[in-house]
């Protein structure tokens, strides 16, 4: 067996049981933290593909920033374990029930054509695999992509950012106005 | 594909284990000369009876932590409890990896030389950056878990300081990798050359500035360390943590210092370089001196983390945040936009040019953001001089 196989599935399944555990603990802390170890192995899955950048990247905003937030948050809030029957009653469920069998089928879809476009093992997947190890300075090319064919949806999303910048801070200032 | 036994595992094995002692002696001497230092500032002796000149003391220390009863209370979360000083240790140990703490030394029947460095990989600053992002888990877990208020304080405070700090840690070095154009630690070291004047401290000086302060911030230590400050909180995240638990907090926190060094060294203080000296004495010798002036310059500035800690005072929580969101943020912001700017528009003396727009720029935003808020400060005192009348009639009373 190759060695970056097995990391492969190291990663690969710390990954599957943080997300089960995700969803199984019932304290938010203990979820939040295996959220963390999913975001984590994922990343360690984007660097054997080669995309040491997208990792990092992973790692900073998903495990370092984000997560960090929802820490602040779950712990500033003081929220207590779930009860056992959980928050999924009545018309809730139901809507879960749909959500949960499209994304089900969702993922069939997604891997059942994965599987026909390129077989896992044949020569195209290694070629592919081969490409992205052989310049491993993506940066570059990330960079160039960002500005040059994705330009548009790049500036979009720095307007979009900007936006709920300035609505956070209007939220935030309205209850600062002296009450005449 | 062939594995040279030799070159891909023996050398990079004694290279890790040569790094990680360093590392933990390090932190020893660290803790020694902490507590000689503040001793020497603040006019008294420190410890100095066990071996020369106290120099065994931290061993003194560690074995008195190991044979301590490991306290667990009742009232935590057992296992977080437990895996909270790990998680803090963890990312301050492996952040080393991609420090380049030296030029390569070439030994004769060798295919490649061998590069003072764990691993060279082309993202290394931002590896820096996400290692060091996770250590927050190991100081927030450790106060969760600990149930205790004081703790829990600690905890969020060194939450919202992380988040707050590591955006303006990210963007100082942004001036840097342009100049650089790489990610890699090497890279950037080289780039910078053996003369001092060419070194990014220089050049980027505000986001020199803003980094290190920024770096301060992450290590949790004074004027920063609100998460433990001992006149409010006990001990703030640690307070409930003994025996070797504690000692790993402490540790932790020195291996953050030496880290954080090493990268301020690597990324503005021109790394292994000085005036040439690294490249006299021959292939072995200049890699061990290199070594030298770069574990030198890594020493200087870890004496500055201890002058700083024994001579500034803490920040209040709102100085903090303003602080870091009016002017280090704004100044790594300026840093960026002037330096790209310049990069572009200038053709002659570039290195030049970037250096002084870059402190120019800084200074003047600066300045607006003094003047912005001394206004704010002077309508809010405004506003309270017609309501504290009262207030001062009720103390009167009472």
């Amino acid at each position: 067996m190759n060695p970056e196989l097995i990391v492969f599935i190291i990663f690969g399944a710390v990954s599957i049981i943080g997300a089960i555990a995700v969803i199984s603990f019932r304290h938010p802390i203990y979820s939040a933290l295996s959220l963390i170890v999913t975001f984590f192995s994922q990343a360690g899955l984007f660097v054997l593909l080669g995309a040491h950048f997208v990792a990092a990247v992973q790692v900073i905003v998903y495990a370092g920033a984000i997560m960090v937030l929802f820490l602040f948050v779950i712990m500033l809030l003081n929220l207590g374990t779930l009860s056992a029957k959980g928050a999924l009653t009545g018309k809730l469920k139901g809507v879960a029930i749909i959500l949960g069998i499209l994304l089900a089928v969702e993922g069939v879809y997604i891997a059942v054509r994965a599987l026909n476009k390129t077989e896992v093992g044949s020569a195209e997947a290694a070629d592919a695999a081969a490409a992205l190890k052989d310049s491993p300075i993506d940066t570059y090319r990330i960079g160039e992509l960002l500005f040059s064919d994705y330009l548009l949806p790049f500036e979009v999303t720095s307007l979009i950012l900007l936006a709920a910048l300035i609505g956070v801070i209007v939220l935030v200032k309205r209850d600062k106005q002296p009450e005449n | 594909m062939e594995i040279n036994i030799l070159e891909q595992i023996v050398i990079p094995i004694i290279k890790m284990l040569f790094i990680v002692h360093l590392l933990v002696i390090g932190v020893m001497v660290m803790i020694w000369s902490e507590r000689r230092v503040s001793g020497w500032i603040q006019d008294r002796l420190g410890p100095n009876r066990v071996g020369p000149q106290g120099l065994l003391q931290p061993i003194a220390d560690g074995i008195k932590f190991l044979f301590k009863e490991d306290l667990i209370p009742n009232h935590v979360d057992k296992p977080l409890y437990v895996l909270a000083p790990a998680m803090l240790l963890i990312p301050a140990m492996i952040a080393v990896a991609v420090v380049p703490f030296g030029d390569t030394i070439t030994i004769e029947g060798l295919d490649n030389p061998i590069s003072l460095q764990i691993a060279d990989i082309n993202i290394g600053i931002l590896y820096i950056l996400a290692i060091t992002s996770l250590g927050v888990y190991g100081v927030v877990i450790g106060a969760w878990a600990s149930n205790n208020k004081y703790s829990l304080l600690g905890g969020l405070r060194s939450s919202a300081q992380m988040i707050s700090y590591e955006l303006t840690l990210g963007l100082a070095i942004i001036g840097v990798l342009m100049l650089s154009e790489s990610l890699s630690l090497r890279v950037i070291a080289k780039e910078q050359g053996s003369y001092p004047w060419n070194w990014n401290f220089l050049i980027h000086f505000p986001a020199f500035l803003a980094f290190t302060t920024a770096m301060f911030a992450e290590t949790n230590r004074l004027p920063f360390d609100l998460a433990e400050a001992e006149q409010e909180l006990v001990a703030g995240y640690h307070t409930e943590y003994s025996s070797m638990k504690f000692a790993i907090f402490f540790m932790a926190e020195y291996m953050n210092m030496i880290v954080g060094s090493a990268v301020v060294v690597t990324l503005f203080l021109g790394g292994w370089h000085f005036f040439g000296l690294e490249t006299m004495g021959g292939p072995i010798w200049s890699g061990v001196i290199s070594f030298a002036i770069f574990f030198i310059k890594t020493g200087i500035f870890l004496f500055v983390f201890i002058w700083v800690r024994w001579t500034l005072p803490r920040f209040r929580y709102d100085q903090l945040m303003n602080f870091g969101w009016k002017f280090l943020l704004p100044v790594a912001l300026t840093s960026i936009v002037v330096t790209g700017t310049l990069w572009v528009v200038v053709t002659e003396n570039k290195l030049l040019w970037i250096g002084i727009g870059n402190t120019v720029a800084a200074f003047i935003v600066v300045s607006i953001v003094a003047g912005m808020l001394a206004m704010d400060n002077n309508s809010k005192a405004a506003a309270q001089d017609t309501s504290a009348a009262p207030l001062r009639g009720l103390e009167a009373i009472e």
